[in-house]
């Protein structure tokens, strides 16, 4: 007595197939499985074991034997419940073996029979389209998840018995669902509205935006550091579908999709603790899970209190800043997940928050100041494009009703990444903060007054080598913001002046 | 006179400050005496108790005076006594004047008139600017600027003499051979050859923070008057202002905002009675020299080629720093053309950019 049916595993941010096989022959009873288990896979033995009795469905007691193929590879989590269970109902025929064809299925089962949902459902999705089957069985609360992807039937199933029914045709789900996301519609809760004053902030933001820069916001504590970041995701262009597919994939292997949701369409916005461990930021793990650098793909990861983050965590940055994507190698698996965000920091500028404010005494001893700036290295700083101040917010600021919204920069934003994207084509990069040093002298082309004033900002202000060319690059955006193919001598003028954090250098170390 | 030896190595004890040195050398004149001395000839010294001669006959089997001379003539540095006639004149004055310097370049620098100029180690550019010119005005008349090194209105004190060409001295809270704080080394060289370094601590010592009230005493000990530029309400500097009148020196004060934390030291000492410095002028007459013709720190520029964009953020930036923000809601302007005109003004040196997003006229 043998039956096999289709489900899924994951593998990174990955699926593959996996073909349950059971066989059942005469002997001693046992129930064994085999093709690499982890625990959570053995120990569905029990639950299957209750699940297909508490159904009303006949056990065998007979010698089961389970195969899970391709038999090299780690098989884990809860998934495999529903199929080993409908393998094992399959093989006593209480389901008819030929009905489970073309159909890939997966969902934890509860001991009294109930279908729980499970993690990783949309990358499975889309490995069942791209395998050429029909559909897939999964838990009640995943199939929304799974009807993202066009052209598979999905049946969402809330109990054994609802399964069964189903391949037995006694049970059709409601809806069988397909395809139920096309577009990408966007909604915030913040809005740049609600922020009152800091119009020169915001401007710098808008520029960040444009061309994808990453930033540092420098200033004294209760600021508003934090809820300008917060929505900094809402001036980003919209995901398109192919984005925010892939947002949904990596929080579906997180496990952090909430039930019954589909896509995500907003924007991420991240912000972990300075207390993070290195596995937390970067994920890892016995069982790989995508870290916070990657849970901020095509959105925001925000560090406040920047310098408290120890330098072996912001040294891990470095490879998701420089490739977009981040590696990690365990012992027996390396998986690569997208981590492509922008980047914000906050920070104050001294660990009490005043130094150089006119209006508060700093009580922090200068070497002190001098360590925690130093906290924020080279390797991070040539990342950072735009290093900002924020100042409090004035009360009269706080009663003043217009403020632009997010709705207005955001078109603005848009224009100049489809001015970016469109000159950028086939250079394999898409937005100005990626140009190379060579791709800053082939794009930011300056005339005869543009460098004079380069060259007299640089004496007169001793910026650093690594300023020149993120100094252009910002120009670059600048330019794109007016649709200005040149970038004059206005745009370099605004450019000069977002090197705040060098400023607070230059004033502690003379 | 007492021997080079002796003095040193009463130098290096700890416990013994310079008052108990001279009434020690009352008794024991030779560094051998002191080597040979029994417990009981210490106690018969007044001013030394018994916790005090257990430290002296603790540390003296550890000091080796000798050594100390010979590593001091390896560095450079000179060793004088209060007995030298290279002496500082002045600082042989004081009360506790310190038995032995350590000096590196031209000790004598001392002997000329000095002024001493402190303040904050976390300046505004306001006392940044002040301080360097002031120093170099000073320098310029041949006065010589006394400072401590420090981080701050120190080293622009230095730093603006030395644009002048010195003199200045640095007087250190540590060792000779230490360079405390290290960015400042480049200053450091540049002070031996313009003028000289001094400290009264052994060779080696670390800048501990009790060092530095004794260093201060040194610096207003020099001084014929002390200036101080900003300094906050309990600041280090406030300290040097009190030795100075403790030491019959004049007291000088550099008003500020009186929004600004960072003179509110500076005020507290005017309201006691310190003079008021506006220029260089005021210190020159309180000491009686020859003043200079325009001393007033008088900032004008040339209207010429300023555009009138620039002329209405210019009539809005004060001497006191003004946000971005705040030029945006004046001029109605965006930001984005604020910044344009702030980076242009700055180039023209016609404003500073704070950090923070805050401008100040210079």
């Amino acid at each position: 007595m043998l039956a096999s049916l289709k489900s899924c595993a994951i593998y990174g941010l990955d699926s593959f197939l996996v073909d349950v096989e059971v066989y059942i022959s005469s002997g001693l009873p046992a129930f064994d499985i085999v093709g690499l288990p982890d625990t959570a896979v053995r120990e569905s033995r029990e639950r299957v074991r209750a699940a297909i009795k508490n159904q009303n469905f006949d056990f065998p007691i007979k010698r089961i034997t389970l195969n899970l193929a391709p038999a090299d590879i780690k098989k884990e989590g809860p998934h495999f419940d529903l199929p080993i269970a409908l393998g094992i109902l399959a093989a006593t025929e209480q389901v008819p073996a030929s009905a489970l064809e073309g159909y890939a299925i997966v969902g934890e089962l509860s001991l009294d029979g109930r279908v729980r949902p499970v993690n990783g459902i949309l990358p499975m999705a889309i490995e069942v389209k791209q395998r050429g089957l029909k559909g897939m069985v999964v838990p009640f609360d995943n199939a929304e998840e799974a009807a993202v992807i066009k052209g598979i039937e999905v049946i969402g199933v809330k109990s054994l018995q609802e399964a069964v029914g189903f391949f037995k045709g006694e049970f059709r789900p409601d809806d069988v669902l397909t395809g139920l996301a096309d577009s990408v519609d966007d909604e915030y809760e913040g809005d740049f509205s609600e922020v009152k004053g800091q119009e020169v902030l915001k401007r710098a933001l808008e520029i960040a935006a444009a061309g994808h820069h990453n930033l540092i916001m420098v200033g004294p504590p209760g600021s508003g550091k934090t809820m300008i970041a917060r929505r900094i995701p809402t001036i980003l262009p919209a995901m398109t579908f192919e984005e925010s597919l892939e947002l949904t994939k990596i929080y579906s292997i997180a496990g952090l999709l909430s039930s019954r949701s589909s896509l995500i369409k907003t924007r991420p916005f991240r912000a972990p603790h300075h207390s993070i461990t290195a596995v937390g930021l970067v994920g890892g793990g016995r069982i790989p899970k995508p870290g916070e650098v990657s849970l901020a793909h095509h959105g925001v990861l925000f560090l406040d209190e920047l310098p408290e983050f120890s330098r072996e965590i912001l040294e891990l940055l470095r490879e998701p800043l420089e490739e977009g994507k981040i590696t990690i190698s365990r012992m027996n698996a390396t998986v690569t997940y997208p981590a492509s965000f922008m980047f914000v920091g906050a920070m104050n500028p001294c660990p009490c928050g005043y130094f150089q404010d006119p209006f508060h005494e700093c009580t922090c001893p200068p070497h002190k100041i001098n360590n925690y700036l130093n906290k924020i290295s080279g390797p991070l700083l040539d990342r950072i494009d735009l290093q900002l101040s924020v100042l409090p917010v004035a009360f009269s600021d706080l009663e003043k009703a217009d403020s632009m919204d997010s709705a207005t920069i955001k078109k603005r934003v848009e224009q100049a990444r489809a001015i970016q994207l469109e000159r950028y084509k086939g250079q394999n990069i898409f937005y100005n903060s990626q140009l190379t040093p060579a791709q800053v002298n082939k794009y930011c082309k300056l005339g005869r007054a543009e460098k004079l004033l380069m060259r007299e900002a640089f004496q007169r202000f001793k910026l650093s080598a690594r300023a020149y060319n993120i100094i252009l690059k910002v120009a670059r955006t600048i330019a794109d913001l007016d649709q200005s193919e040149h970038i004059k001598e206005s745009h370099i003028a605004e450019a000069l002046q977002f090197r705040n954090l060098d400023k607070y250098f230059q004033y502690v170390r003379t | 006179m007492a021997e080079l030896e002796l003095l040193v190595a009463l130098n290096m004890i700890p416990y013994l400050g310079p008052v108990r040195i001279r009434g020690l050398l009352n008794y024991i004149k030779t560094y051998r005496d002191f080597m040979n001395a029994q417990r009981s000839d210490f106690l018969e010294i007044p001013g030394i108790n018994q916790k005090i001669c257990d430290a002296i006959l603790e540390s003296r089997k550890k000091v080796n005076p000798l050594e100390e001379i010979k590593r001091a003539s390896e560095l450079g540095a000179k060793i004088i006594t209060f007995e030298d006639k290279d002496y500082p004149r002045l600082l042989a004055e004081i009360y506790d004047p310190p038995p032995v310097l350590y000096s590196l370049g031209e000790i004598s620098v001392l002997n000329q008139k000095s002024v001493a100029i402190v303040g904050t180690r976390k300046p505004t550019a306001y006392g940044r600017k002040i301080a360097e010119q002031m120093g170099r005005e000073l320098a310029e008349f041949n006065i010589n600027v006394v400072s401590g090194l420090a981080r701050g209105i120190d080293a622009c004190a230095h730093r603006g003499a030395l644009k002048a060409g010195g003199p200045t001295t640095a007087v250190l809270g540590c060792g000779i051979d230490v360079v405390y704080p290290p960015e400042n080394y480049e200053i450091m060289k540049e002070i031996i050859k313009a003028g000289c370094v001094v400290s009264s601590f052994p060779i080696g010592t670390r800048p501990l923070a009790s060092n530095f009230p004794a260093r201060n005493r040194i610096i207003s000990g020099t001084s014929l008057g002390t200036v101080v530029i900003e300094a906050a309400e309990k600041s280090g500097s406030l300290i040097t202002a009190d030795f100075a009148l403790e030491q019959g020196r004049e007291v000088f004060a550099v008003p500020g905002s009186v929004f600004s934390p960072y003179s509110r030291g500076t005020h507290k000492l005017i309201k006691q009675g310190a003079k008021l410095v506006e220029s260089v002028n005021d210190i020159l007459e309180e000491l009686n020299l020859k003043l200079k013709s325009d001393s007033s720190m008088k900032t004008s520029f040339d209207i010429a080629g300023i555009g009138q964009e620039e002329i209405e953020v210019l009539n809005l930036v004060d001497y006191h720093p003004v946000s971005l923000e705040f030029l945006v809601q004046k001029t109605g302007k965006s930001p984005q053309e604020i910044s344009a005109v702030i980076t242009r003004l700055q180039l023209k040196d016609l404003i500073a950019l704070l950090p923070g997003g805050y401008v100040i006229k210079v």
